[in-house]
């Protein structure tokens, strides 16, 4: 990197470095997912090997799109925000640089311990003690240098954005520890120290919460941020992040037991998952109104500014997927949606809708700004990606509704003489269609992807070639 | 802790959940209500002034909270608390209307039970052989099968590595109705013990021998050595000759029907393994969880099938 992109006050490396990562993992974990999507429509993409058996290729998918992507996302998004809104650079620069490397050598241990089959068989959860272990002492110092850097701030206020970051960096730290809590075997194997319901218990408060913090509240943060800077607009209000903030982190802690319903799991915890699940709805829709709001005055930019559409369609995705997912976790529902394709829909119109797209968009404004532009390298580009990642997230949401409903139906179809109508692999059958559609929508993404990173690399060039100062703020 | 995840808690435990169960929702009504209202006016654009702090160039106004956001949350809590009145929830306080899981699927499978067994039950007294030329009944048998038998010996009957095939005449435990009859009441439990303290040597003979008996390409002068060993071990089981017997399971040697050879393994491969490790086979009784009435129907299913091309 040119020495002519050093910001004076902010360190913008580590920020750079993981922004770069950033697009790479995206296209990484969405190409896994395209993999995984096309083994559903031909199986014999398994190979019949077991490292790229789909039992194994699926935690890469998951831990690589969102601890790869999502997270290196969160660490440029958070150590570049905290800088800007406190107006000092982060409180250690050797730190910060050991959590980049820290963080990716998490990933690559992931991207050969899982295909080899080293797991501890815990959804989202896989990685096995050692590489827990690093993971712990990177986050701790993610946290240290975070809190530190607020500590050190020269503003009165704590920005509402850096109350979402350090809400997710402090309980990721809490939910990684305690779930992955247990008894190394040997080098590569461990036991839970939890057992039986309480082990599913703790796991799916884990599960739940990492979509909570780690996949809503920092992005949350991220959102808080790119959204009114992109709009040139104030946060349409302050009380309401407030509200809807400590509401948010407070109930998220609960809805654990929604992922347990009509299991093991005594009644009483089923039930308080459930109610808690659905108080969180006007919690979170208060985040999408903040943001939304936010553009009234705006409304006309998102005509030319394709980075603006982005991160309004993600705010309407959030507000769609956090209305589905209360529903879910009503019992009556979830009788019917729980182990079908409809969850699988879900997750990913967070992942995809949510996530990936206020991802792409904070980059978007991001990365110009890392390398001494003002603008990325094509803005048509950019909205040719948008349309590309909408079209793809409606063509997977939509197939796995279908697919989803289509399978609660048929497992719960009885003849008059009260057998079943039909066999598991006639449902299986049944869902063919709607995995091709489904694989049509993931290679959208892909495509997209491929052509942010088309427009990165040439945005990084030019940005080297001008060899612009930076204005310097603050 | 046990008792934590059972139904029914220690009175600490059941106080601690009904505390920060209705503190937390408590928390987050009297936090939304505080911020209920504003006492600024809006300005020209209907805003309230910005709290005159900016992080960044980036300013926030202070506008009340949107009416409906407010009553949809206010919807919420009221409808969680009524929940945690009419069921259980708030520790061991069980609900209004005593609902639980368990009981919700015993009700469940009592009115099916009210509902389907008479279907059933209009067969019970049919002789199996008579029941299986029902067209009628073998429709309503073949989905019981399919439901509850097909996960193990297939949706053709034809079964796979380990689980028998129903379609020919080869039967462990015998195919007359009575026979079958007790397989799907009772189960069964086959059991071929490992010879390996019988040696390498030895295990190679037998094995040449049990191909023989089948008829399958050996080696004549292993086969004869291996005679003598089956005359000694093996046949108490399988019997001298090697045709099994059907009350003990003991398979028929001779027929080439082999249960546990794997894709793509041989025959010879899979007897060694067998007389190495030995074999351990386990069919579920069945009576226990589809009742007398269906065991009768599926019986019939299972004789029905040597009818069938």
């Amino acid at each position: 990197m040119s020495t002519a992109l050093e910001h004076p006050t902010y360190n913008y490396k580590v920020v750079r470095q993981f922004a770069i990562m950033t697009v790479v993992w995206g296209i990484v974990g969405m190409l896994l997912g395209v993999i995984l999507a096309a083994q559903l429509v031909w199986p014999q993409l398994n190979l019949d090997l077991p490292w790229t058996s789909f039992g194994r290729l699926r935690p890469l998918h998951t831990n690589a799109v969102i601890f790869a992507f999502g997270g290196s996302a969160l660490f440029a998004t958070s150590y570049y925000v905290v800088q800007r809104t406190c107006q000092t650079r982060l409180w250690s620069d050797k730190l910060a640089a050991f959590t980049f490397w820290g963080w990716q050598a998490v990933i690559l241990s992931a991207v050969i311990t899982l295909p080899l089959g080293y797991t501890t068989a815990k959804e989202y959860a896989e990685l096995e003690w050692p590489i827990n272990i690093l993971i712990a002492v990177v986050w701790v110092t993610y946290a240290l240098i975070f809190l530190m850097t607020i500590k050190q701030r020269k503003t009165s206020h704590i920005y509402v954005a850096n109350w979402f970051f350090a809400a997710f960096i402090l309980t990721v730290a809490v939910l990684h520890i305690v779930n992955n809590a247990g008894i190394p075997v040997t080098a590569m194997y461990s036991v839970s120290v939890y057992a039986g319901a309480i082990d599913a218990m703790v796991q799916w408060w884990y599960g739940h919460n990492a979509v909570g913090f780690f996949l809503t509240a920092g992005f949350l943060g991220m959102m808080y941020y790119f959204v009114p800077k992109q709009a040139e607009r104030p946060v349409y209000s302050y009380r309401l992040s407030i509200v809807h903030f400590w509401s948010l982190i407070m109930v998220y802690m609960w809805a654990g037991p929604h992922h347990l319903h009509y299991t093991a799991l005594p009644n009483w915890a089923q039930s308080l998952g459930m109610v808690m699940s659905i108080i969180l709805l006007a919690p979170s829709w208060g985040g999408m109104i903040n943001g939304m709001m936010t553009l009234s005055g705006a409304w006309h930019k998102l005509r030319t500014d394709p980075t603006l559409r982005f991160l309004v369609v993600a705010l309407s995705f959030y507000g769609m997927s956090t209305f589905e997912g209360p529903m879910m976790a009503v019992k009556t529902v979830n009788a019917l949606s729980h182990y079908t394709d409809w969850t699988i829909g879900h997750v990913h119109a967070g992942a995809l809708g949510w996530v990936a797209m206020i991802t792409i968009g904070s980059m978007y404004h991001l990365i110009p700004r890392l390398f001494g532009r003002t603008e990325m390298h094509s803005v048509n580009l950019i909205a040719v990606h948008f349309w590309l990642a909408t079209i793809g997230t409606v063509l997977y949401i939509a197939s796995m509704w279908v697919n989803g409903i289509l399978q609660g139906l048929m497992w719960r179809a009885i003849n008059p003489d009260g057998t079943l109508m039909y066999t598991f692999i006639e449902s299986v059958e049944a869902s063919g269609p709607g995995y091709i559609v489904r694989l049509i929508g993931g290679l959208c993404w892909v495509v997209g992807m491929l052509i942010m990173a088309y427009n990165v690399t040439m945005t990084v060039k030019r940005g080297e070639g001008a060899r612009q100062p930076l204005p310097q703020t603050a | 802790m046990n008792n934590l995840w059972g139904d029914s808690l220690s009175g600490f435990w059941s106080a601690w959940i009904i505390v920060i169960t209705l503190g937390s929702i408590g928390f987050a009504f009297w936090l939304l209500y505080a911020n209920r209202k504003t006492d600024k006016t809006p300005d020209a654009d209907g805003n309230i002034e910005t709290t005159g702090h900016a992080a960044d160039g980036i300013e926030e106004y202070d506008n009340p909270l949107p009416r409906w956001w407010f009553q949809l949350y206010v919807g919420t809590v009221i409808f969680s608390l009524g929940y945690l009145v009419l069921y259980p929830g708030l520790g061991n306080f069980a609900g209004v209307l005593g609902w639980t899981q368990e009981g919700q699927w015993e009700e469940e499978v009592a009115r099916a039970e009210e509902r389907f067994t008479p279907i059933f039950a209009q067969y019970q007294e049919i002789p199996i052989p008579e029941l299986a030329r029902d067209a009628d009944a073998m429709q309503v048998a073949e989905r019981i099968y399919l439901n509850n038998c097909a996960v193990c010996h297939g949706s053709n009957a034809q079964g796979g590595y380990g689980f028998p095939n129903l379609t020919n005449d080869d039967w462990l435990y015998g195919g007359e109705p009575e026979q079958i009859l007790t397989t799907l009441h009772r189960g069964r439990n086959g059991l071929m013990p490992s010879w390996r303290q019988l040696g390498e040597e030895n295990i190679e003979n037998v094995t040449q021998h049990v191909l023989a008996l089948s008829d399958l390409e050996h080696d004549g002068v292993r086969a004869e050595r291996g005679a003598a060993t089956f005359a000694s071990v093996c046949a108490a089981c399988h019997m001298p000759n090697g045709t099994g017997n059907q009350a003990l399971g003991a398979p028929n040697l001779t027929n080439d029907i082999w249960l546990y050879q794997a894709p793509g393994q041989s025959v010879a491969d899979s007897v060694r393994q067998t007389l190495r490790n030995g074999r351990n086979g386990h069919m579920p009784a069945q009576a226990a969880y589809i009742g007398e009435e269906r065991v009768h129907l599926v019986a019939a299913y299972v004789y029905s099938l040597r009818f069938r091309d």
